[in-house]
């Protein structure tokens, strides 16, 4: 409780001072950070001294062959893991000593399986703050009107009410965006949120996608193993080496926004493709030749 | 639908078919009462004696309610703790089988021992012999929450105590209440036991009596009765089941594709 109470102490004078601190410094930065699991002979180096970073509102995209430590990226901004070596910046500050919302949308929809999608939908509500101290004065009102009324954004108006088992896979990643965003944070994190999804749902929710993002204007880091996709949502791609991860190659996608499917036939967004496809074969294949290297080390 | 009251229909007719073999059967052979009552005989006897049987059964429900409710409570704290740790989960599993591996009715001169003859035993062992199928349902249901699930809520910043709250807690329901089930009628076996060992009161130490009387019809009296409300018990805890974790019982029918 008193730890609550002193954060939302520290936190009460900075939104004043906030918007200049963000153009001053990224939101996120990566400081040649290292993960490493496990250890002695079955030690996998995950990430080697990466560093990135991402400013304010940026929507960024990492993309690279399976393995080479996107998703572990992800989950050491979100706390889910901590680095071995280096540092995470959160607002020009060390990660964990600062609070800041954060929307997070996995490979599978995790909706609890036990609460109506609404109730899931409202979970961020529940659990962090501000939106916690009101929670029971709220939950009926004002954050379930919040609910339902992103939810009918992405065209689930009829399935508040419903459980998570009674909708396909593309309902429930919908209501899984909605629980990334409900709580409008800052920095919406997404590890490949679309990657079980058939082609057609997942282009669909590209433009949910686009959408709720060109409205909330959260700062995205999206881990995805699609081009295309990455192409179509993001404002930057970062492509990553083989494992141990390395960034090697920055590009920023300047397409006009909306994009639209339209988008994707254009001349210069599959040249674009095709360089970057090339670039991670390349880096597949150095990937490959270093393993035994590893190994024998 | 159709289906449903078609099962309901031959669960109903076995039961009565199982009665009227029985019931022909004591005839057709000509077995005698001492050694197995005709159903018709043993109802009779119910409806006969039913007034000296009711404290009996007050007496076993309220021993076996007590100890029951006794045994879910230590048990559910006992499972949380263990479930909520992979390290004490690994730590106590091993004494926790050899303890649940005695046999209950062992235990029941140690209480008589300690508490004297009477209640006090038969609520202790109800108690005892209900605690452990609790315990393993609830640490199963909490260690096996998906880490997922846990990861949702540690990325909103939720301290532990929120996560089993909100992930923990309604995801082990379901073991929870199948473990109630199991528990409800293992305590009816507690207390009886207790009953017969060395009860005063309770339809185990009447069927004791009754037998030693050679009055077998009272003794299966005693043992239809044991179990009408043994079948109660789990009725009432299959419908609370039901009520509160409906969303583990997921119909593949109405989910739409």
């Amino acid at each position: 409780m008193t730890e609550a109470l002193q954060r939302t102490a520290l936190h009460a004078p900075p939104p004043a001072t906030a918007p200049e601190a963000s153009v001053a410094r990224p939101l996120i930065r990566i400081e040649d950070v290292s993960l490493t699991y496990g250890r002695g002979e079955r030690k996998v180096q995950a990430l080697s001294r990466t560093s990135l970073d991402v400013p304010n509102g940026d929507f960024v995209a990492l993309v690279g062959p399976s393995g080479c430590g996107k998703s572990t990226i992800l989950k050491i901004v979100a706390q889910l893991l901590s680095p071995s070596e280096g540092h995470v910046f959160v607002a020009g500050r060390e990660i964990g000593a600062v609070d800041i919302r954060i929307g997070m949308a996995f490979q599978n929809p995790t909706l609890l399986p036990w609460l109506s999608i609404r109730d899931n939908v409202m979970l961020p509500l529940k659990i962090s703050q501000p939106f916690r101290s009101d929670w029971r004065r709220k939950k009926n009102g004002e954050y379930r009107d919040r609910a339902d009324a992103l939810l009918a954004k992405v065209g689930l108006g009829g399935f508040a009410g419903h459980y998570p088992w009674q909708l396909s896979g593309g309902m429930q990643q919908r209501a899984s965006l909605c629980r990334a965003l409900v709580h409008e944070p800052t920095l919406l994190l997404l590890d490949e949120p679309f990657g079980a999804l058939d082609q057609f749902t997942r282009e669909e929710l590209w433009d949910v996608l686009q959408a709720l993002w060109m409205e909330q204007k959260p700062t995205v880091l999206l881990v995805t193993h699609d081009l295309r996709e990455s192409a179509y949502l993001a404002n930057r791609i970062v492509v990553m080496s083989a494992r141990p991860g390395r960034i090697i190659v920055d590009e920023t996608v300047d397409y006009q926004r909306p994009r639209s499917i339209e988008t994707t036939f254009r001349s210069d967004f599959v040249e674009l493709n095709h360089r970057l496809r090339s670039l991670i074969f390349e880096a597949r294949a150095a990937g490959s030749g270093a393993i035994p290297a590893g190994v024998a080390a | 639908m159709k289906r449903w009251y078609k099962e309901r229909f031959a669960s109903t007719a076995l039961i009565v078919g199982f009665f009227l073999v029985w019931e022909l059967a004591c005839v057709a052979f000509g077995i005698s009462e001492i050694v197995l009552p005709r159903p018709s005989q043993i109802i009779v006897t119910l409806f006969d004696r039913w007034p000296a049987l009711v404290p009996h059964t007050v007496q076993t429900l309220y021993t076996t309610l007590v100890g029951f409710a006794l045994g879910v409570g230590i048990g559910v704290v006992i499972g949380m703790i263990i479930g909520s740790s992979r390290v004490a989960y690994d730590v106590a599993f091993p004494l926790l089988v050899g303890l649940s591996s005695i046999p209950k009715v062992a235990v029941v001169p140690i209480f008589v021992l300690w508490f004297g003859a009477g209640t006090v035993p038969a609520v202790l062992t109800a108690m005892v012999i209900s605690i452990f199928p609790v315990v393993v349902n609830v640490a199963t249901g909490l260690a096996t929450t998906e880490p997922e699930l846990e990861d949702v809520l540690r990325t909103l910043r939720a301290s532990r105590t929120d996560i089993l709250v909100n992930v923990g807690l309604p995801r082990a329901m379901p073991y929870f209440f199948a473990s109630l089930k199991v528990a409800v009628t293992l305590a009816f076996v507690g207390s009886v036991i207790a009953e017969t060992v060395a009860g005063n009161r309770g339809i185990g130490n009447m069927m004791l009596i009754a037998s030693a009387n050679f009055n077998v019809p009272l003794t299966f009296a005693g043992l239809f009765i044991l179990a009408a409300m043994g079948i109660g018990l789990y009725l009432v805890f299959a419908a609370i089941e039901k009520r509160v974790t409906g969303w583990a019982n997921r119909k593949a029918e109405l989910a739409m594709g």
